[in-house]
């Protein structure tokens, strides 16, 4: 949480992206209603709302996973800057979106591969081949995950080999290793024990000083902990937006304030 | 325990009851008996291939087995060299093979990978179709069409070869191959290919370095059917191949294999006990060690590569 006693002006915070009017749609049923929120460069924007709230659906905009499946469509920009593009639009190709951004997901899914494969794997389809210039961005971003002193001795060996929190911590890896501009976590301790999730969280706090992270999460106490900004969402509307202390100890809206305090969801 | 005791009186609901516990012993049994019909039978003819080519071995002696180059077990001066027909067998297995292997994995991959869920539903039953048309039609369809078919490219090419046989019985395994390395590639987890998608992969990429490697298991399960399937195929080799026992591996010959030559002489009015009634089960007893090793192998193949999601 930012602790600082004055907080800067929002509007001289420079964005790396910004939701305008965003409406989603699965086949007919609409998920997301009008979103409209700006992703602060170099900042932890914590997502959070009870189950089936769309928070998870908004997260996947971002690098346009909803094109994977039939009968997805998306209304509305999101603006990623500082291009100034809207990153849904038909023009944009999405492969190009994907390979600016990067996401953990809420299971760790290592590729079947090598540990070091699965980190060099964005670099390879990206081209690089020297295999120095590979070797030190694998070992750059494993340093980065914390978790390059468990592996150096067995970068060899599959990455199905590790345990789940040190498997969550290569995924981590494996987005960092091409140097993303915006860090897309969709509940990445979800499936992880006490322990494991302390560390990816402290992790996400070293992140932010180098890339902008939007993390999803249904655990307020994690959004609590590692976000500059929080949106609460509910049933696909954006409910409440703001710096996290402000969104938990001085809600504007009784529905957040519900939320938040156990009342509700 | 004593049956007056008050804790069996006050838990009388909890009572044993045998007629349950008998129900269940009589369905184990006849799921055991089930069972047992499958294994008792494999067990029956691998006793009976056993016996009998003991038999065989007594009169031939294993080495002319395996170095004779000659295969005429029924003329006045018999050879035994099994290495003539197994050359069939695995000439004609090794063309079918290259043409099912590449074929049915890359139709696995455009149907689990590529096609809409729409072209998958149309185009699945029309394979499984394919797969149930029977081998005679196959041979047939080698001999009269794929043959005239080679003889336009390939001048001289004999009217029974082993290419043509090799080529359709090709045709015949892909569906065997396609589906079931689709079936194994479907079984991949979204999530995988999602984490793929989400590095800024392609469908190709996604499909080559990530989904095909994590069904190598079942990809590999299914190239070991294909190849049993196409040692002990017998009807397309038997009709378009020739039955002329032949030491080659030159596609373009005419020649026997295993199981056409079994089909040649189980036809007939050998003598019960002969050399040549042996010969059978001295051709099926090494068709079953071919096929039994394959499997070993697929075996192994299966659990070296096997995927935890």
């Amino acid at each position: 949480m930012n602790d600082e006693p004055k907080k800067p002006d929002l509007a001289t915070l420079a964005k790396k992206a910004e939701a305008r009017e965003l409406n989603f749609f699965y086949g007919a049923k609409q998920a997301l209603n009008k979103i409209t929120l700006p992703i602060y460069d170099k900042r932890v924007t914590a997502l959070i709302g009870p189950s089936g709230c769309g928070k998870s659906t908004f997260l996947r905009c971002f690098n346009r996973m909803h094109d994977l499946y039939p009968g997805t469509r998306y209304e509305g920009e999101i603006r990623l800057q500082p291009d100034d593009v809207n990153l849904l639009s038909r023009e944009v190709d999405p492969i190009e979106v994907r390979m600016r951004l990067a996401m953990v997901f809420q299971k760790p899914n290592p590729f079947p591969k090598s540990i070091f494969e699965n980190v060099a794997y964005g670099l390879r389809i990206r081209g690089e081949k020297r295999r120095t210039v590979l070797m030190d961005r694998v070992e750059q971003a494993l340093k980065d995950a914390a978790l390059w002193n468990e592996v150096k001795d067995r970068l060899d060996e599959l990455a199905t080999t590790l345990s789940g929190g040190q498997q969550q911590r290569l995924c981590i890896a494996r987005a960092l290793a091409c140097d993303p501009e915006l860090l897309l976590f969709d509940e990445p301790t979800s499936a992880l024990d006490p322990i494991a999730t302390a560390s990816i969280e402290e992790l996400i706090h070293e992140l932010r000083e180098k890339v902008t992270i939007l993390i999803v999460t249904h655990n307020m106490q994690q959004a609590a902990r590692v976000s500059d900004f929080t949106a609460y969402m509910y049933l696909g509307d954006l409910v409440e937006f703001g710096w996290t202390d402000d969104v938990f100890f001085r809600p504007q809206k009784k529905q957040t304030e519900d939320y938040i305090t156990g009342r509700f969801g | 325990m004593a049956a007056s005791s008050p804790e069996v009186q006050i838990a009388g609901r909890l009572a044993y009851r045998p007629s349950r516990h008998l129900r269940e012993r009589f369905i184990e049994a006849a799921l055991l008996g089930a069972a047992l019909v499958a294994v008792a039978t494999t067990v029956g003819i691998v006793f009976i291939l056993l016996r009998e080519s003991i038999a065989f071995f007594r009169e031939v002696s294993i080495v002319d087995f395996f170095t004779d180059s000659q295969w005429t077990p029924l003329f006045s001066d018999p050879h035994f060299g099994i290495w003539v027909l197994l050359s069939g067998t695995l000439t004609s297995s090794a063309i079918a093979l290259a043409v099912a292997i590449p074929v049915g994995t890359v139709l696995a991959i455009y149907l689990s990978e590529f096609a809409k869920a729409r072209t998958r539903e149309i185009a699945k039953p029309i394979l499984e179709l394919l797969a149930g048309i029977p081998t005679i039609v196959f041979g047939y369809f080698a001999l009269f069409f794929v043959t005239p078919l080679l003889k336009n490219f390939i001048p001289g090419l004999p009217g029974f070869n082993l290419l043509s046989a090799g080529l359709v019985m090709g045709v015949m395994i892909v569906p065997y191959i396609s589906s079931i390395s689709e079936d194994a590639m479907r079984a991949v987890p979204m999530a995988l290919r999602e984490g793929a998608y989400a590095m800024g992969a392609t469908r190709l990429q996604v499909a080559l370095h990530v989904v095909v490697p994590a069904a190598f298991s079942g990809i590999a399960a299914a190239y070991i059917l294909g190849i049993s399937r196409a040692v002990g195929e017998t009807m397309i080799v038997a009709v378009a191949a020739g039955n002329q026992p032949n030491l080659t591996f030159n596609p373009m010959d005419q020649a026997a294999t295993i199981t056409a030559y079994i089909v040649q002489v189980a036809k007939g009015d050998l003598p019960h006990g002969s050399t040549g009634y042996l010969t059978i089960f001295a051709a099926g007893l090494t068709l079953f060690v071919l096929t039994l090793m394959f499997n070993l192998l697929g075996y192994w193949l299966r659990r070296r590569y096997r995927e935890e999601y």
